[in-house]
């Protein structure tokens, strides 16, 4: 995008501005500027809808309108009133809080929960930052917004607050275990922790999706929602806001604009979460019909056209998410609050062992049936992005090493077969695997 | 005029960050403040990293240091607090013991940092503005094929020194998880709520 910017700045600028613009390489900051405030966008914007429709949703499962009046027919600017009556409220901050951590916590909390889309990918090669280990990264900063609650629940100086940050950054901490342990099933499947790569393996019909590849990724599916549910706090697990017994959990002394900034580091944390399912395990920006595919609009030459292939991928991702988010606040209005101890025995007890089991069974289904079940579509997956797997002067610098080292130090690495078992480990995750696509055509999507 | 190198705008940016909340968290009086600079500074770093380049390592510092040992901190000074903020007073004394030898270690290692002759200049080969190298080669080098030892060896004499630096990091990774999995249970057993003498009497007494 940057050099898009600076191309066509030399074409519309006059020459002094042009090279004040090379001077300051307004190209790549206006790049960088762009890409920040569509997601501050995505996040704020997102909130404004998801609010909405959390109170439509609760209104229909408690039989009951929700809001009808602001906006229309539907309520549809109700958030929007809400927002106006928030930022008019008094800032607030009780006598016995710290000033500094109190101010600071929501905005921590915020940035922690925007980080988290800074490697996710919205459609073919739409993502902010395209990491290698985008899934790592997801799962590391997520697990930051805990930090700005505990921040908040402290530095609040009520007992209020500081039970439901202490509830909370126990929830949240115990259930990255599992929740990393569900993520390393699509990452072991794809070969890759690169959610790019993971998106566009799964182009096709929707069975190419991981969810269906076997199934004991179904089942960790399920259990990845539960403990994403867990992990941004929402119903049943949100005892850290517990209307009913802890007045107002961690945010009890926050009102207006700041305890808002919190919630939309809630919603924005649903929406990760939702968005990192739908990568990992349906497809992304794929739909079940590749029909994109059939008009040839992923892989043009065209830019027009492959923009708006994106632009229907996108949109995909998006109703994927927005499902996601729906689902669980579904759940919310469903079901009763959980009581710490038993969040905990849900984590520790059943989310863990029943990850890892899964976990253990899809990495056997991955070595017994390397071709699948269930005859796949014949699509090809495409090629691969240059490095998102081990290339093959990798692999072949690691056999020499391996070859190296086992006869320098005699069979100090044990057994003569040990670059036989590099091999055939280098072989799951490097080519796609030819009997899974049935097709031996490699195309490179188009960039 | 030559253009700005925006790359060492931000080094300059992440890095006084890094180096300002870090000598905050010293001068800082009040505990969870302090653990709050010391996220700045860590985050700071980890933003470092990935500014050179090095996102598995940008990611590990957010998760482990960030996200972990912070979270850890600050629930320990919670759970072990008298009051309700925790607040350290450092004595005269103690400020001047602290800043000579926090200045002497400062001295050797910006000494050590600035003599290393490979660190001097800038890395041609690897530009990371093209290609970050992938995670691949961690997970290669875990399983003994140290990709990243192949060209050394030709300088090297032959003979035991080249062929120890071959080496996998699995065995020493299994060992370090077997060691915290122990510490972990080691730490559950003695945080475990402990029967009175009087239980006999009282069977539902605890702490």
């Amino acid at each position: 995008m940057a050099e898009f910017f600076t191309q066509h700045a030399h074409d519309l600028l006059w020459p002094r501005l042009a090279a004040l613009w090379d001077a300051l390489e307004l190209g790549y900051l206006l790049a960088a500027l762009v890409h920040v405030g569509l997601l501050v966008n995505v996040v704020a914007v997102g909130a404004l809808a998801f609010i909405w429709l959390e109170r439509k949703v609760a209104g229909r499962i408690q039989d009951r309108l929700g809001p009808t009046r602001v906006g229309g027919r539907f309520g549809w600017l109700q958030t929007l009133a809400d927002g106006l009556k928030l930022i008019a409220k008094e800032d607030l901050m009780p006598a016995a809080a710290d000033p500094l951590l109190f101010r600071v916590a929501c905005y921590v909390s915020f940035c922690a929960s925007l980080g988290g889309y800074l490697a996710l990918p919205f459609a073919d090669d739409w993502v902010a930052l395209r990491l290698n280990v985008a899934a790592f990264f997801m799962i590391a900063v997520l697990g930051l917004e805990v930090f700005g609650v505990i921040l908040a629940g402290y530095a609040s100086g009520s007992k209020w607050s500081l039970f439901g940050a202490m509830r909370e950054g126990a929830q949240v901490v115990s259930y990255e275990v599992p929740l990393g342990l569900c993520v390393l099933a699509p990452v072991m499947i794809a070969g890759t922790m690169d959610l790019g790569t993971i998106g566009q393996m799964q182009r096709g019909w929707g069975a190419n999706w991981f969810v269906l590849h076997d199934p004991f990724t179904f089942v960790i599916f399920w259990v990845y929602f539960a403990c994403a549910t867990a992990s941004v706090n929402r119903a049943p697990f949100d005892l850290a806001e517990a209307e009913s017994e802890l007045v107002g959990g961690f945010h009890t002394e926050y009102s207006g604009l700041r305890w808002s900034i919190f919630f939309m580091a809630e919603y924005g944390s649903m929406f990760a979460v939702s968005g990192l399912a739908a990568v990992l395990f349906f497809g992304g920006w794929n739909g079940p019909i590749p029909w994109t595919d059939w008009l040839g609009l992923s892989t043009a030459t065209c830019g027009a056209l492959h923009y708006l292939g994106n632009l229907v991928g996108m949109t995909n991702f998006v109703i994927k998410c927005v499902v996601g988010v729906t689902v669980m606040m579904w759940i919310r209005w469903t079901l009763p609050r959980l009581r710490i101890d038993q969040v905990m025995t849900v984590c520790l007890k059943y989310c863990t062992p029943l990850a890892a089991a899964a976990l253990s069974g899809a990495a056997l289904w991955l070595v017994a049936l390397p071709g699948g079940l269930v005859i796949r579509s014949a699509t090809p997956l495409g090629g691969f992005r240059e490095g998102a797997f081990a290339t093959p002067a990798e692999i072949d610098a690691g056999l020499a090493a391996a070859e190296r080292a086992s006869s320098l130090s005699e069979n100090r690495l044990g057994e003569e077969d040990s670059p036989i078992l590099l091999r055939r480990l280098c072989k799951i995750g490097t080519v796609p695997d030819v009997s899974r696509t049935g097709s031996s055509s490699s195309r490179v999507p188009g960039r | 005029m030559e253009s700005i190198h925006w790359h060492s705008v931000f080094f300059v940016l992440f890095a006084a960050l890094a180096c300002g909340c870090a000598v905050a968290v010293a001068l800082s009086r009040h505990i969870v403040r302090m653990a709050f600079y010391l996220v700045l500074s860590l985050s700071a770093t980890g933003a470092l990293f990935f500014l050179a380049g090095a996102d598995f390592v940008g990611a590990s510092q957010l998760l482990i240091y960030v996200g972990a040992t912070l979270v850890l901190l600050v629930f320990g000074v919670m759970l072990t607090a008298e009051g309700r903020f925790v607040t350290l007073r450092t004595r005269g004394g103690d400020w001047i013991v602290g800043l000579l030898a926090g200045g002497a270690l400062l001295v050797i290692l910006l000494q050590a940092t600035l003599g290393v002759e490979r660190w001097q200049t800038a890395r041609a080969a690897e530009h990371p503005a093209v290609s970050p190298p992938t995670a691949a080669r961690l997970g290669l080098g875990l399983l003994g094929a140290r990709v990243d030892r192949l060209a050394r060896p030709a300088e090297a004499p032959e003979g035991e020194a080249e062929s120890a630096g071959m080496v996998g990091y699995l065995l020493p990774f299994e060992i370090v998880s077997v060691h915290l999995l122990v510490v972990l249970i080691g730490a559950a057993y003695l945080a475990r709520p402990k029967r009175r003498a009087d239980a006999a009497a009282n069977p539902e007494a605890g702490p």
